[in-house]
């Protein structure tokens, strides 16, 4: 009997040609359509506002995204959430951003996170200081998403730092990145991808999609260049509240591109919140149906019950059983 | 500048070229700065790299140049620093999202990497992160002193 029990039972046999033994990755090679969503982090230092959270989610997704302070908005970090979340079973993708830490540090995370239990890190650049509610922070951005990519490969696969020292045990973790399909320089987006799997991504979670024919030239693009075979790649949604909330993200969300046409819809519907609704699930069911695609990646600001309400009904877990007695067993 | 640094990554074919033909030059008076040595030398070309490349690329002297790589466009002006961009919060513009006002430092390095010979192919390797204690140093001199083939800016050119 272990003196400390949360690490033995993190660490169950990885498969052969598996790089975590967590259930994210389980799913994405027994070619099932993943579904992942994003936790928002509290304003609190109450482990109880990440639990509630955490027990909505988990029951529709396969993993939850910690998010790393994103748009550069103070909150709990990333490293405490997953914390939480691993303490009580679950198996969280651990998002970092290269805006806040060194090499030194984010080196040490990865190192302290898979130990924790974490089998699944996502490799962010991360928003400017400038963008969120503390604009007179230091800038860090020592490695961006490519080099933080390439080093936490290095520390898994070589088990050793970047400095050539050397690891006793790796971090035995599943490597993700994200994308922006719909962001200029357009036609170097799929490349940026590519560079992104050469760098050591696994699976990668996109931007919010609105734009389905936009995603398709994408894919047609990524399928040429044999990309989708080589990473998974799951699609960015969420729902929007309103016209003028799809307004104000698209003016003040960089990287968030909202057709006209979406605008119009919500415009033109008697109950703006359901529409948003609709046209997510939708989405959802037309993105299921795009060669390549492995899942769908679900972001909402603080509607945890939302996101839950729209994965059932989008119908894409087909007869999956999910809802289990704890949730270390909904998610392990 | 700012304008200058545009400018640069529109002639990036005619910069490339340049570097074609000054390249054998610097090659050849190698063994004329070790003589001299390096050591004596760093503080003359550091400065002499800062006030050429300076007004030309708005070059930040990060010591480790990667403009060949990268359209003739330093990535050191991205106010991430990304030198592996472009980030997902270009503007629909094209613009930066952190500075609106300024175009994405990586959407000028895709179309100067177009203009130039294997540029696509360049900006495709994966850039190591920033040796941070290189940081004010020449490039040039850097690579001469490894006797490594350079680019225009000194970056490497040896695979």
């Amino acid at each position: 009997m272990s003196l400390h029990p949360v690490a033995e039972w993190s660490r169950y046999p990885i498969p052969p040609g598996y790089s975590s033994g967590g259930r994210f990755e389980r799913v994405l090679r027994s070619r099932r359509f993943a579904v992942t969503a994003e936790l928002n982090p509290p304003d609190s230092a109450d482990p109880e506002d990440t639990y509630r959270a955490a027990l909505v989610l988990s029951e529709v997704c396969d993993a939850i995204n910690a998010t790393d302070a994103s748009g550069a908005n103070c909150h709990m970090s990333s490293m405490g959430i997953c914390a939480l979340l691993t303490r009580a079973g679950y198996s969280p993708v651990l998002q970092i951003s290269c805006r806040d830490r060194n090499r030194i540090a984010i080196q040490g995370d990865v190192l302290g996170a898979a130990a924790m239990g974490v089998d699944n890190i996502l490799c962010l650049t991360g928003d400017g200081v400038q963008t969120g509610d503390q604009p007179a922070a230091k800038p860090v951005f020592d490695l961006d998403s490519i080099s933080l990519l390439q080093t936490i490969r290095t520390l898994r696969d070589e088990s050793r730092f970047l400095s050539g020292r050397e690891i006793s045990v790796p971090p035995r973790v599943f490597i993700g990145a994200a994308a922006n399909p719909f962001a200029p320089p357009y036609e170097w987006r799929p490349l940026r991808l590519a560079k992104k799997i050469e760098a050591g991504a696994q699976f990668v979670q996109t931007q919010y999609c609105f734009d389905i024919p936009m995603l398709d030239r994408f894919m047609q693009q990524v399928r040429d260049l044999g990309l989708h075979e080589r990473c998974f790649i799951l699609v960015g949604v969420g729902p929007l509240a309103s016209a003028r909330a799809a307004r104000w993200i698209r003016a003040n969300v960089p990287g968030v591109h909202i057709p006209d046409s979406v605008i119009a819809r919500l415009e033109g519907a008697a109950d703006q919140r359901l529409e948003g609704k609709k046209i997510c699930i939708e989405l959802i069911q037309q993105i299921h149906e795009i060669e390549g695609v492995k899942g769908v990646h679900v972001m909402a600001y603080r509607q945890e019950e939302t996101v839950s309400e729209i994965i059932r009904a989008s119908g894409v877990l087909k007869n999956r059983a999910r809802l289990a007695s704890s949730p270390a067993a909904a998610q392990r | 500048m700012y304008a200058m640094r545009l400018r640069a990554t529109r002639h990036a074919r005619l910069l490339q070229l340049t570097y074609d033909l000054l390249e054998p030059v610097f090659r050849r008076i190698e063994p004329l700065w070790r003589r001299i040595g390096y050591d004596r030398l760093e503080g003359p070309l550091a400065g002499l790299e800062r006030w050429f490349k300076g007004p030309l690329f708005d070059c930040r002297m990060c010591g480790r140049c990667i403009l060949s790589s990268t359209g003739m466009t330093c990535p050191m002006n991205c106010p991430k620093s990304i030198r592996n961009g472009p980030c997902g919060g270009v503007r629909p513009d094209g613009n930066c999202e952190i500075d609106t006002s300024m175009r994405c430092v990586w959407v000028e390095a895709w179309s100067g990497g177009r203009r130039m010979r294997d540029g696509v192919g360049e900006m495709r390797l994966v850039q190591e992160p920033s040796d941070h204690s290189l940081s004010g140093t020449s490039a040039w001199l850097r690579h001469f002193r490894e006797r490594v083939p350079i680019g225009p800016g000194g970056e490497s050119l040896r695979s």
